[in-house]
């Protein structure tokens, strides 16, 4: 297992937290919360060793579109990027409700 | 052939089986009285995972919830099937032990409150061995505790199905309700055949292990007391009447005799099919009709309930 943290600046406020996914194979946990400073950070376990680069690149994206201050948890049991972005995408969706 | 396979009916029911853990655990309350306990934010987490190299979940895959159904106090511990199998750790062992005892002591005080088990589990996480088959024991005895008071009710909707020590969970419940897509056994089928071989049972053979271990086979069996098909409306339905129903006269564990003689009826030199074991009364020896006392003096729900 591997853990990293990545930050990025960020701008505005979110509503709420939210909770999506299973630490489950193919699949992953996200924990999104609310920071008060202009900043986000994303903190990732991953069952996969060795992917940090990819990892980076997904989270690169992401936060190109993104610019909310916020707290990411990732617990990952092996999802591909396109699972990753898209329970991002899901969790964000969920602070919107 | 040219015959619709599917009916309208089937194809708008809302299934449970498809919900998560968490919606499946919701969607049983009464709407909007569903609270949740120890829930991810509160990162109550197994200390055990990672340090394996297994990431853990912020819920150790157990979610316990309160609230109300068909307007009486109920709660509902659901174990979530993709993270580790729906197994028991140390963490999500003890958030159920401790959701049956604060529902005991709700009933203690006075103010009854049933549980109901969504139980989607291979049984003990192997990375937490010894704490999780600790675990089985002291929710097996929290769910004792319990049923005295209220009936705690095991669904087993699958796919995962129910197995290992948390078998035994489910044999001590008051009630078990299963779907045909349900399996309920002690051993899986994988252990079986590693521990057996593939010529005593073949683990790929899905119509052999429903046959044996599936939704239908237990209710015949008289080993599951309802059938529901995969519907959620239904499900909510089956759970509020048997919460209703109150605590059974005579739970399943407790009678050991009408257990007993029914192995002593079996012959192992002879191979049974399924079907020969629905109906056991009527090949078992002696007067098998389902008792509703024990000679030891029963102590019946209600007799508990009232000391």
């Amino acid at each position: 297992m591997e853990q990293f943290e990545f930050n990025y600046p960020a701008k505005h406020k979110v509503p709420k937290r939210a909770h999506v996914g299973v630490a489950g194979s193919g699949d992953l946990e996200v924990l999104l919360e609310p920071k008060d400073d202009n900043t986000a950070s994303v903190r990732i376990r991953t069952s996969v060793d060795g992917f940090k680069n990819t990892w980076k690149a997904v989270l690169d994206r992401f936060f190109g579109q993104y610019d909310r201050a916020v707290h990411i948890e990732i617990n990952d049991a092996g999802a591909t990027p396109g699972a990753v972005f898209l329970r991002l995408q899901q969790a964000v969706e969920a602070t919107e409700v | 052939m040219s015959s619709p396979i599917f009916s309208r009916e089937y194809l708008q029911r809302c299934s449970f089986i498809e919900l998560n853990a968490r919606e499946r655990a919701k969607s049983l309350f009464d709407p909007g009285t569903g609270r949740e306990l120890a829930e991810p934010f509160d990162r109550i987490e197994s200390p055990w995972l990672a340090i394996q190299g297994v990431t853990p979940q912020a819920d150790d895959g157990c979610i316990v919830m309160r609230g109300t159904i068909g307007g009486n106090k109920a709660t509902v511990i659901a174990f979530n099937g993709p993270f580790q199998g729906g197994g028991i750790g140390e963490v999500s062992g003890a958030k159920l032990t401790a959701a049956l005892d604060l529902a005991c002591r709700d009933n203690e005080k006075g103010s009854q409150t049933s549980a109901v088990l969504l139980l989607e589990t291979g049984g003990v996480r192997l990375q937490e061995a010894n704490l999780g088959l600790a675990a089985v024991a002291e929710i097996i005895s929290s769910i004792i505790a319990l049923r005295r008071y209220a009936p705690v009710i095991s669904v087993i909707a699958g796919p995962v199905g129910c197995f290992g020590g948390m078998s035994l969970a489910a044999g001590v419940s008051s009630y078990i309700v299963m779907t045909p897509e349900g399996r309920l056994g002690l051993n899986g089928p994988e252990v079986i055949e590693e521990e057996s071989g593939v010529e005593e049972f073949d683990a790929s053979d899905r119509s052999l292990i429903w046959s044996i271990f599936g939704g239908q086979q237990r209710y015949e069996q008289g080993l599951a007391d309802v059938l529901v098909n995969d519907d959620t409306d239904r499900m909510v339905n089956t759970v509020r009447e048997l919460i209703a129903k109150g605590v059974p006269a005579v739970h399943r564990s407790e009678q050991v005799d009408l257990y007993r003689s029914r192995i002593a009826a079996l012959d192992p030199s002879t191979q049974w099919e399924p079907k020969q074991l629905h109906s056991w009364p009527s090949w078992s020896a002696g007067s098998l009709a389902r008792p509703t006392s024990r000679s030891e003096g029963p102590a019946t729900g209600n007799k508990e309930k009232e000391q």
